[in-house]
């Protein structure tokens, strides 16, 4: 058993963590998610090119170096710290996760294209009314000819105003919430039919409605097996719940530091309030919390490549359990700094913010407790839908 | 003991019920129901209707102005206001400072501020926070110096609500520094057009401007805007304190929440396809919710009933404001998670336009603004880890 870095994971992390102490300030990041793109590119080119932190966790001969699922962990966990907003989930793990998984010149370029930081593209899976199950895909892919015709509509697409290309889940046959049927197609954002509507997000982040409406593919816009996708999107969304607990650690890790600061600093009735006990015990809770957060993170981890069933209940627990963890720790912080916790001003509100977030983000902490019970009771990975 | 209103009550009920139904302004209605954000007039605008009934102050004793309504149908016109989701009649002049005035003020004061408060042509707000002097209110350190018949004002307020739109504040104000904490504070009324006052906005983290910083650079004060003695202000806070309890439990607004809630909940999809109502997980927390309220509305009765036997709302009145704030908090939380993904979009400054498809359902429409914003009930009029050391001190002696 062994639970430390190697001596490259520790090299990335701090050279990131350096990157993003230099470039990544909180005044720097307020300044990038007001603008009209809301991000910023030369801080993805800096990733790919000068830290080579997007190939760090993809396979050597796909151009990456060839590390796993700890590389994300890694790299998640200091993304979560200085609260990143450019798409490393939704890009490198959740994208360049399901295109490496096939076996194709297209999805082999895509990979590289992604690892060199010129393609930004993300899963467009959830449907207005699917909630948080990748299998309820009411789009449709329909043979037209040689290729595809693909109508639908997708919800609350991350990262996708950003985006050059989608990957988007349709179905080719089966009924709603049907683990068979499900495929996968690369679908140009400026393919006709396609229709976006950019929000931002609560978290300072931006994501899409999409429309699609008689979209029209070539045959090698599928990707992979017809019908067969949902296994692989089920293992790459397990990889980025994964993902999402370590950038979990990072945003938690924040508030519990940025919170016995103030409280240190702080003085009502001629003390620190880090003085009162009621505040000491809250912020030892707020401890235990992220350090038990630690824990499941690592142990889903590690697990990730292990057979569907014992991966999918180690990241479902670990999800359940992380996500509660960011409820209780975002509000404790807020109430240990009082007024001042609720300004958008403080970062520390922008972190409460991205917790709450994540709590909801690829399934509730409710989704995972659901999703690990029934896979215990049935043993079946289908049973998840 | 029984647990009935008695017919009287309910025949005051109805009339509350179809008052509202007929006169509450269809357009804050329609605002409200929009989501737009709500200004000075939409306020005023159903003050106004409801002072031309003889209704906006129901505490008031009826030399004021008041209904003269015993303390049951107080609470029954309170939450028939909830139960129709009307704005609330804005607390700081009614509830907050006009009692002060009442009972410190002197006759000029009160024949100059009462009537224009009670007709809703007054705004007020609360300056009482510094940054400096949170939960440690007397610690409080905006100096007032004696200048002839005026006095000179300087500091800093903040977490001012509503201050933007307001037309006068109270403040506390530190007019002897060498008294003990609490013994050198003073009660001033300020306009505040007066020369020398600045409003900042302090943005939340929803985005909302609900909170200001007041700025007084030596703001000039005439003397008879003092209520009460010099450096006896601290008598006039603690008193108005117990006025800020009334219905801070927030029951009727909690029970409406919990109503709209349950409404979502009955036609939006949970995690297994079926409503969310059928969600045995979601089921059961809306349930568990439920009696939480049911146990805090049977206190609140209990305390009501005390008042009305001339007992006032003691420290037990702590408890109130702190279940209070908990499901206030926890029914955001709720309607946060029913909301699904569709709590993400952040869609304030983008109304959909006429023919673009909705984005998500109507219900999860700044669902997270309100789940983010409702943190601040347990952080103001008291935190509550302040509320339970009153309680620890005040009722268990500890
Ligand atoms: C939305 C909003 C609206 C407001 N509106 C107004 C207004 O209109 N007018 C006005 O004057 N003020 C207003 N306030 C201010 C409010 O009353 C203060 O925020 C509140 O008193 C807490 O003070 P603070 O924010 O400085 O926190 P602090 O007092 O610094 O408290 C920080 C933390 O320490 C804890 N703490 C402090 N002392 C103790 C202790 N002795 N024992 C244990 N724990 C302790 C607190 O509970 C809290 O968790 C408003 C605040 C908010 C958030």
């Amino acid at each position: 058993m062994d639970f430390s870095f190697s001596e490259e994971q520790r090299l990335l992390r701090d050279s990131l963590a350096s990157f993003l102490a230099d470039t990544y300030s909180f005044e720097a990041r307020r300044k990038a998610i007001a603008t009209e793109a809301g991000w910023r590119p030369e801080i993805w080119r800096a990733l790919a090119q000068d830290l080579g932190v997007l190939g760090a966790a993809l396979p050597e001969e796909l151009g990456g170096l060839g590390g796993g699922p700890v590389d994300n962990l890694v790299v998640m966990q200091a993304l979560g710290q200085a609260l990143v907003v450019e798409p490393y989930l939704e890009t490198v793990v959740i994208g360049a996760g399901l295109l490496k998984r096939i076996d194709s010149p297209a999805a082999k370029a895509a990979v590289e294209q992604i690892i060199a930081g010129e393609l930004i593209t993300t899963l467009a899976w959830g449907e207005p009314t699917s909630r948080y199950d990748p299998a309820d895909v009411s789009t449709t892919a329909r043979r037209d000819g040689a290729g595809w015709r693909l109508d639908g509509r997708k919800a609350v697409v991350s990262a996708a105003p950003w985006a050059s290309k989608l990957l988007v889940t349709a179905r080719t046959s089966g009924a709603r919430r049907e683990g068979q049927g499900i495929s996968l197609f690369l679908v140009g954002k400026d393919a006709p039919g396609v229709t976006l509507r950019d929000y931002p997000t609560v978290d300072g982040r931006r994501a899409a409605e999409i429309t699609l409406d008689g979209v029209m593919l070539g045959a090698d816009a599928l990707l992979g097996q017809e019908g067969q996708a949902l296994p692989g999107i089920e293992a790459t969304l397990d990889e980025a719940r994964a993902a999402l607990c370590a950038e979990a650690l990072g945003v938690m890790g924040e508030m519990v530091r940025q919170t016995v600061d103030y409280a240190k600093q702080r003085r009502q009735f001629g003390h620190a309030i880090a003085d009162f006990q009621v505040l000491q015990h809250r912020m030892v809770d707020m401890f235990i919390r992220q350090e038990q957060s630690v824990s499941m993170t690592y142990m889903a981890t590690l697990k990730l490549d292990l057979p569907p069933l014992e991966r999918a209940r180690a990241v479902s627990a670990a999800k359940a359990h992380v996500g509660r963890a960011c409820t209780a720790v975002g509000q404790a912080a807020v109430q240990v700094h009082g007024g001042i916790g609720l300004t958008e001003e403080l970062a520390l509100s922008h972190y409460f913010k991205r917790a709450a977030m994540i709590e909801q983000a690829l399934g509730s902490s409710d989704f995972h407790l659901r999703r690990y019970e029934m896979l215990d009771r049935s043993g079946e990975l289908e049973a998840v839908g | 003991m029984n647990l009935d209103f008695s017919p009287e009550d309910l025949a005051f009920r109805d009339e509350v019920r179809r008052f509202i139904e007929e006169n509450y302004p269809a357009a804050v209605r329609s605002k409200q129901e929009s989501g737009e954000e709500l200004g000075r007039e939409d306020f005023l605008a159903w003050h106004r209707i409801l002072g031309a009934r003889g209704w906006s102050a129901p505490a008031w004793p009826v030399e004021y102005g008041g209904p003269g309504w015993s303390s049951i149908q107080k609470f029954i016109f309170a939450e028939e206001l909830a139960r129709a989701g009307t704005v609330p009649i804005l607390p700081f002049g009614i509830n907050m400072v006009a009692p002060v005035i009442q009972a410190f003020g002197t006759p000029e004061q009160k024949q100059r501020f009462l009537p224009p408060t009670l007709a809703g042509e007054i705004w007020w707000c609360q300056g009482y926070s510094e940054p400096g002097a949170g939960s440690d209110l007397a610690g409080l350190s905006t100096r007032a110096v004696r200048d002839g018949d005026h006095y000179v004002v300087n500091g800093q307020k903040t977490w001012t609500t509503l201050a933007q739109f307001a037309d006068w504040g109270f403040f506390l104000v530190r007019t002897d520094p060498a008294a003990k904490k609490q013994e050198g504070i003073s009660f001033l009324l300020i306009d505040m057009k007066s020369p020398g006052v600045t409003v900042r906005p302090i943005i939340t983290l929803d985005g909302a401007h609900e909170v200001n910083e007041v700025w007084l650079e030596d703001v000039r004060v005439p003397v008879e805007n003092r209520v009460f003695e010099e450096n006896k202000g601290w008598t006039c806070a603690k008193f108005l304190l117990a006025h800020e309890r009334t219905g801070i439990a927030g029951v009727a607004r909690s029970k409406r929440a919990l109503e709209r809630l349950r409404a979502t909940a009955a036609t939006e999809a949970g995690d297994d396809g079926q409503p969310l109502d059928q969600d045995p997980f979601f089921r059961r927390k809306m349930t568990e919710l439920e009696i939480e309220l049911m146990a805090l509305e049977y206190t609140e009765l209990r305390t009501l009933a005390r008042e009305a036997q001339g007992k006032g709302p003691g420290p037990e009145s702590s408890l109130l404001k702190i279940e209070g704030s908990v499901i206030q908090q926890r029914l955001a939380e709720l309607a946060l998670e029913a909301a699904g993904r569709y709590g993400a979009p952040h869609l304030k400054d983008d109304p959909p336009g006429e023919n673009a498809p909705p984005i998500g359902p109507k219900s999860a429409r700044g669902a997270a603004d309100v789940y983010f914003n409702m943190r601040k009930t347990s952080i103001y009029g008291g935190s509550n880890e302040i509320q339970r050391n009153i309680i620890a001190k005040a009722v268990l002696g500890l």
